[in-house]
């Protein structure tokens, strides 16, 4: 029983992280990373660590914060058109759990996005490690492998996978 | 029809301004392509892509999908990716190592990595009394024209004529000279990751934007502006130096238009072109003073003086080349379609220079190179509504009139004039050199 509620506050916990990402809540998303989180796209499944190697997203808060200021400026040309991601996250599964609560754990997502009058689907694998906190879960590490990681990207990622 | 056309191209550039039509048009692609793109020399890749025998990377130049390929003699090979047999693609995969042949995958024709043949089945029962034999020339695979390589930096024509490579690459070899004169050890190494983008729109508006200094303050305020306040934030609590990946972005929008002025372009022949401006890259910081110790050590205090002195913010090698030396990476325009453009994003190592100097490049790399860049997502943005703009009959003219009429000439080359950075004297240089290669027959 207890592992079956631990299963379903994971999955809750990451069905709100897409949530925040299609409903645009940029501050409420930062705010489930740690202080110290790290959002991660590496640009081949082999990468073992985000720092000092090449990466498609290599963010901490603070570049995250310079991300959310562009994409909420009224000058940010690229955003203008009419834009919108739905994702939708399953295969959830903890794979370590440790003595204090924190938890590794790995999902599959789907995300389409609409731009302008152009569909993208992006699809691929999360890596979650989390910290227990008072206020629930909050992001140590988020590891994003797109299956099309090393395709040629008909124009670019503009937000959060 | 195509003599007409070739009567029409010379009217169609302008020394201010240029037809709509050398974007949007189907055959002046096809036509650029054949005397431009597919005769001049073409970026293929770093010398160190390749490192051991049989490595190779497939490339394009022009239309023409190439092979680079390292030998069993150690020489680099640029081979076109076509079996001689039925047209079957040699390499279907982007990298790899293909050991000690090629081998087609249709009908295990083999193949040596200067693409000369090896073997094929049956080649004595199978081809007695026919045209072929084991020493025709049409059994190998055919190679580039021409190949050269400059301190690792691989280029190949596809035209047995035309100038060598120092003689093409003029005053713009400062960018491998730059770059590679950064390093302790007079070498860079290729990071093996390349991010690619496509845009919608043609190659030539890539080249033009590249060194249009009065773009970045508009283009990418939105992406200066939110760095700006985050470094703000991070000045209040860090040590000096700590926020430079930022500065890399607030530049963007603290740079402001009369700023840019104060940069200057040099334009050169063949249409190649040198920006100068810094972007704040030399500071004080421990790591890059370690690093001037290491220089300083190799090189001596004069020399070191003269090449971290260099002061370029990006050299174009045209057509199909970007470089940003005291990066460390380049850009490499393959074009896809008249409307329809990839760049190959590299960047490089200082051999010999402490890990955080790469990391600087890095830096930069990540933020304003890779697929979810900060910056380039709004020149995407503007090339795909240039393109839509230009395909209209809402007018014919492509205007590049700025500051023309005050450059500087001095033995053909052409600077921008004092506190005219924004000129669009590279552009007018650019479509000089285009007018010269589609007039040449």
């Amino acid at each position: 029983m207890k592992k079956f509620e631990l299963q379903h506050e994971v999955e809750q916990f990451l069905y709100r992280q897409a949530e925040l990402l299609d409903t645009r809540r940029w501050q409420a998303w930062i705010d489930l990373f740690t202080a110290d989180g790290i959002y991660w796209m590496p640009p081949d499944a082999s990468y073992k660590t985000w720092d000092g190697q090449p990466a498609i997203f290599a963010e901490d808060k603070n570049l995250m914060n310079v991300r959310m200021g562009r994409v909420l400026h009224p000058d940010a040309w690229s955003q203008r058109p009419l834009w919108g991601t739905n994702h939708v996250v399953s295969n959830v599964s903890i794979r370590k759990t440790g003595k204090n609560g924190d938890l590794e754990v790995t999902s599959r997502f789907h995300m389409l996005e609409m731009r302008r009058d152009d569909i993208r689907h992006f699809a691929g694998s999360y890596l979650h490690v989390l910290k227990k906190s008072k206020q629930g879960y909050r992001i140590k590490l988020q590891r994003v492998d797109m299956t099309n990681a090393q395709a040629a990207y008909d124009y670019v990622l503009q937000v959060w996978v | 029809m195509l003599k007409e056309r070739n009567a029409d191209l010379s009217r169609m550039v302008e020394p201010d301004r240029v037809r709509k039509e050398l974007y949007t048009d189907a055959e002046i692609f096809e036509q650029e392509m054949a005397r431009i793109h597919e005769t001049v020399w073409i970026y293929v890749g770093h010398e160190s892509q390749v490192p051991k025998s049989g490595d190779y990377y497939t490339a394009q130049i022009g239309r023409q999908p190439m092979i680079l390929v390292r030998g069993s003699d150690g020489r680099v090979n640029v081979l076109y990716n076509r079996c001689p047999h039925r047209g079957n693609m040699i390499c279907g995969d982007m990298k790899g190592n293909t050991g000690e042949q090629f081998r087609c995958s249709y009908h295990a024709w083999t193949f040596h990595h200067d693409g000369k043949l090896k073997n094929i089945p049956m080649m004595e029962s199978g081809y007695a009394g026919t045209r072929l034999h084991r020493n025709s020339p049409e059994l190998c695979v055919k190679r580039a024209a021409r190949v050269e390589s400059y301190r690792g930096f691989v280029f190949a024509s596809l035209a047995k004529d035309g100038p060598d490579l120092k003689t093409f690459l003029g005053q713009s070899i400062v960018a491998f000279d730059d770059m590679c004169d950064r390093a302790p050890e007079g070498e860079v190494e290729i990071v093996p990751n390349c991010f690619r983008v496509i845009q919608h729109s043609n190659w030539k508006l890539f080249m033009e934007n590249q060194i249009d200094a009065l773009h970045p303050s508009v283009t990418h305020q939105s992406t200066g502006r939110a760095a700006h306040e985050v470094e703000k934030q991070i000045a209040k609590k860090a040590k000096a130096g700590e926020a430079l990946s930022y500065h890399m972005l607030s530049a963007f929008a603290t740079v402001t238009i009369d700023k840019w002025d104060n940069f200057q372009t040099i334009n050169y022949p063949y249409g190649h072109c040198v920006l100068t401006g810094y972007m704040g890259l030399r500071p004080q910081d421990p790591d890059t003073k370690a690093y001037d110790r290491i220089m300083i050590r190799k090189y001596g205090q004069k020399r070191f003086e003269e090449i971290v002195g260099v002061n370029i913010h990006h050299v174009l090698v045209y057509p199909g080349l970007s470089v940003q030396s005291p990066l460390q990476q380049l850009r490499a325009v393959r074009p896809l379609g008249v409307g329809r453009t990839l760049t190959e994003i590299w960047h490089f190592r200082l051999k010999g220079a402490p890990e955080a100097i790469y990391r600087r490049s890095l830096a930069y790399y990540n933020l304003v190179n890779s697929p979810a860049t900060l910056i380039n997502a709004d020149d995407l943005e503007n090339f795909w509504k240039c393109h839509q703009g230009l395909s209209t009959d809402g007018g014919d003219w492509v205007s590049f009139a700025r500051h023309h009429g005050r450059d500087i000439e001095e033995k053909g080359v052409v600077s921008s004039g004092p506190n005219m950075g924004t000129s669009e004297a590279p552009m007018r240089n650019q479509m000089k050199a285009w007018a010269q290669y589609m007039a040449a027959r």
